[in-house]
């Protein structure tokens, strides 16, 4: 889009003053000003940095999705990016691949020119992007996933396996990786693939590294881990832009940290200079005011009732109430069979045994229409394969569940689809380019909404929500979080999992902890704290007052 | 119609948003214009053209007659076969549906069944035939491609077995005529009657009903379409019964129109059926297809086949034109892809010049 564009949501202009507009910024000198951003005050402002993004735009139809964006990168730093979903970084992640072109701007590695056609030519140039889930070859091991595409050859250009397993167990070392290089990247950990796509960027000489919400699927333990791999890259003098919803991350990793929001450059500074509140002010643009909305819990009859509900080899024995206008949380550990109840629930696994009831009448093993129809509405973990259909419309998303309630006599008119759909677009605050534009053009958090839209389109008695927040940002997360309250004040059942604690102890009314496949504890929100609630999900804690 | 189709695939241009600057809004419009069915309108008006420079005898009204004549059953097939193949599945065994039924049809009429119903058993044996297929694709879950090829030898087995190396003729000929005539006082041939039935009520159910909507979705993501409390298993299941009852009652159109039934009198020909599914831009993929561009892919099909018959040339040789249709079917569409990305690059380019 044209230079000088005023953003209606942005009258303060507060991203101009930190990256400074400049007309027809080509030459290669430019890279001076842009050391104003704190480089200085985080003592990397004698180098010249490695990367230098310049005013790039891009746009999607009639989406901004970045839009004269300005950003440098030094050897040895960790600078954090943040924002909320749809502000941007994936976008700028994908420009830096490779993957997208942006439609003006510049790009400088080294303070030399660069446009990348595709992304092959990205890596050659030096750059990694370490994924959120990263892709591996299942079928090959750890060490041929490393050196997949630059094998050492031997004579007659067959693959020397022993060196690039010797290779390979080098890089281990060198940072401290124990994992055999022979064994199938099949059945490695999310943790243990970033590791393998890490060294994989290493031995390709990678000077920058992107690392797109690496933390998002990691344990804590496996966090820590990664944090001191990070920082021995840093010290070895890679340059790491380090993307993050976990604030604490951010600030424990990252040197310098910028601010993206809708598509624009808020702020780059020091990490010294911010504290968490002022980065939240940054990203959203407005106060969030308390985490948590505040409700009083009415509660009435009772909605759900799970007796005996028992799935071989997944859980057992599982019985519990939900009733109207009550937030039931389902914790735990992964792994504990949280989302397989429900979806044992919802009908989409058959059970073994035991009884679901819905507003008393028995629902039948494995038919999702029938659970449907008895007024549960589910909104999956999975949202990209489970829980929105990536190419169709937002419209024909939103009214899928509901297609009989939007036919009349059997035919579905013309438009019925994107009117039916509308009042929930608006009453969720979605952020879209057109109804008829695939679900995909949206950002993680809108496509939340979308799935969240076509269940309260039905207007379900109960709600069964599987990790609602995971992956989306501060900002959607609060309004996730607020409409489950209205829709819990107005008497509807939710039944959620989550594992975030403060989003379990800040949301549910009584919380239904599960240990391999048994409940090990039900708790009230009142009588129950964090240590608790772990005691509980590790299996410490047996049978407390239920 | 055709407007309908847009929006089953995604290509509507009402502008709805307050953020849509105007800029988008000539491509918006242009967009109907790019789509692959308006691509087969100016290659079916060009098949016409072709057609009338290569014969004289291409534009008379009586040759209408024997251009639908030749493609009517294939494009009845081609009905069902298109939405399977938008759930993301394939039929590869309907020409083996067709002998079957026009063989039993031919085996029972030969011992002495009313022709009614012989005619009446052997569609009913296309339900069977079909969810056989459906049971083996959504109950086993096996994959449709290799469960029909091997149902498509199976079938055609059954029918050899009943009906070994002899024809069965001798049908009454107020039916066999639907071979020779068109439906009175018009130039349809009696299959292309059927065919315009079939295809009204397909458009409808496709694109106008829930049903429909499911079909797409499924196509477009079958997990999710499961989640949302679509009937993934019972919807598959029924193309694949529709499929088998049509293919079936284009046995029975087919013996009668040729006055007899052989086990192998269709063998071959179900790439006649997938050339004009694909051709008309239906994606291999599922998700993506229309009734409208069935009926014009039919259409180009019977026009240049017509024509180069006409023309004189020989069977096989008429086979070289039909391989290359498949191949452009899929082979367009991808070199559009490039197309626009390449003009998309060149734009990029001249931005960073100015």
């Amino acid at each position: 889009m044209t230079d000088g564009d005023t953003h209606p949501d942005d009258p303060t202009g507060s991203y101009q003053g930190a990256a400074p507009q400049r007309e027809g910024g080509q030459s290669v000198g430019d890279v001076q000003t842009v050391a104003a951003d704190g480089a200085s005050a985080s003592g990397l402002g004698s180098q010249e940095p490695v990367l230098v993004l310049e005013h790039a735009s891009k746009s999607f139809g009639a989406l901004r999705a970045l839009q004269d964006v300005s950003l440098s990168l030094y050897a040895g730093e960790v600078q954090g990016l943040v924002g909320e979903n749809g502000a941007g970084k994936s976008t700028l992640v994908k420009i830096l691949a490779g993957a997208y072109r942006f439609e003006s701007g510049h790009l400088f590695l080294d303070g030399e020119e660069k446009v990348f056609e595709t992304t092959a030519q990205s890596r050659a140039a030096g750059i990694a992007i370490i994924f959120q889930e990263p892709l591996l070859f299942p079928d090959l091991s750890v060490a041929e996933n490393i050196f997949m595409c630059r094998q050492p050859l031997r004579s007659g250009r067959r693959v020397d396996v022993r060196r690039m397993r010797r290779e390979a167990l080098a890089l281990f070392e060198s940072l401290g990786v124990t994992l055999s290089p022979d064994r199938l990247a099949e059945g490695l950990s999310i943790a243990d693939q970033q590791l393998v796509e890490i060294v994989k960027a290493v031995a390709a000489d990678a000077r920058v590294m992107v690392m797109d919400e690496p933390t998002a699927a990691l344990t804590a333990t496996e966090v820590e881990r990664l944090f001191k791999i990070v920082n021995m890259l840093r010290d070895k003098g890679t340059a790491v832009l380090f993307i993050s919803h976990r604030m604490d991350e951010v600030f424990a990793l990252c040197q310098r940290i910028t601010v993206l929001r809708d598509g624009r450059l808020i702020v780059t500074k020091p990490m010294a200079e911010m504290d968490e509140a002022s980065v939240i002010q940054a990203m959203v643009g407005r106060d969030l005011g308390t985490l948590f909305p505040e409700r009083t819990a009415s509660t009435g009859d009772v909605v759900l009732k799970v007796e005996h509900l028992t799935s071989l080899g997944a859980f057992t024995d599982i019985s519990f109430e939900v009733r109207s206008g009550e937030i039931v949380a389902l914790a735990g550990l992964a792994g504990a069979g949280r989302s397989e109840v429900v979806r044992s629930i919802f009908g989409i696994d058959r059970r073994d045994a035991g009884r679901v009831e819905v507003n008393g009448r028995e629902l039948p093993s494995g038919v999702p229409s029938a659970a449907m129809e008895a007024g549960i509405g589910f909104v999956p973990e999975d949202r990209r394969q489970q829980g929105v259909l990536m190419n169709l419309s937002i419209e024909r998303n939103i009214a899928l569940p509901s297609l009989s309630q939007v036919a009349a006599h059997h035919l579905v008119p013309r438009g019925s689809e994107k009117r039916f759909a509308a009042d929930w677009v608006s009453r969720l605050r979605l952020k879209y380019g057109r109804m008829n534009h695939p679900v995909a053009t949206l950002s993680g958090g809108n496509q939340q909404k979308v799935v969240l839209a076509k269940w309260l389109a039905r207007h379900p008695s109960l709600l069964i929500v599987d990790e609602p927040t995971h992956g989306i940002d501060i900002g959607t997360k609060a309004e996730v979080h607020r409409l489950l309250a209205e829709l819990a004040a107005q008497g509807v059942a939710i039944l959620m999992i989550s594992s975030e604690m403060p989003e379990v102890l800040g949301m549910a009314d009584r919380i239904v902890v599960l240990f391999e496949g048994r409940i090990s504890g039900v708790f009230s929100r009142e009588e129950v704290d964090q240590e608790v609630l772990m005691r509980a999900a590790s299996g410490l804690a047996n049978r407390a007052a239920s | 119609m055709s407007s309908d189709v847009q929006t089953a695939t995604g290509g509507t241009s009402q502008p709805d948003m307050p953020l849509d600057p105007g800029g988008g809004g000539l491509r918006a419009r242009l967009g109907p214009l790019m789509r692959w069915e308006s691509g087969l309108v100016v290659l079916l008006l060009a098949t016409v053209l072709m057609g009338s420079q290569l014969s004289s005898m291409f534009l008379e009204s009586g040759n209408f007659f024997y251009i639908g004549i030749n493609v009517g059953e294939f494009a009845i097939m081609a009905l069902p076969l298109m939405l399977i193949v938008v759930t993301g599945e394939i039929d590869l065994s309907v020409t083996s549906q067709l002998e079957l039924s026009g063989v039993v049809m031919g085996y029972l009429f030969a011992h002495g069944w009313p022709i009614a119903a012989a005619m009446v058993v052997a569609v009913c044996l296309g339900a069977v035939t079909g969810a056989f297929n459906g049971f083996l694709v959504t109950r086993l879950g096996l994959p449709s491609m290799i469960v029909t090829i091997g149902t498509l030898t199976l079938y055609e087995g059954i029918a050899q077995v009943i009906l070994p190396n002899t024809a069965v003729g001798g049908f009454p000929a107020g039916l066999t005529k639907i071979g020779l005539v068109p439906i009175p006082h018009t130039e349809i041939p009696y299959s292309i009657g059927f065919f315009i039935i079939f295809a009204v009520i397909t458009a409808v159910v496709l694109h106008k009903t829930p049903l429909g909507r499911s079909i797409y979705a499924i196509g477009t993501n079958r997990e999710a379409a499961f989640f949302s409390g679509v009937h993934v298993k019972r919807i598959k299941m029924g193309l694949f019964i529709t499929s088998g009852i049509l293919s079936a009652f284009c046995g029975v159109l087919w013996s009668l129109r040729f006055a007899s039934a052989r086990y192998d009198m269709a063998t071959g020909l179900e790439l006649n059926v997938v050339v004009i599914v694909f051709f008309a831009g239906t994606a291999f993929s599922g998700g993506k297809g229309s009734v409208i561009g069935v009926v014009l892919a039919a259409a180009i099909f019977a026009g240049v086949q017509n024509a180069l018959t006409l023309d004189l040339v020989p069977a096989q040789n008429q086979n070289i034109v039909i391989g290359s249709l498949l191949i452009a079917s899929v082979l367009i569409p991808s070199v559009a892809d490039v197309y626009r990305r390449t003009g998309q690059r060149l734009q990029d380019l001249a931005r960073r010049r100015l």
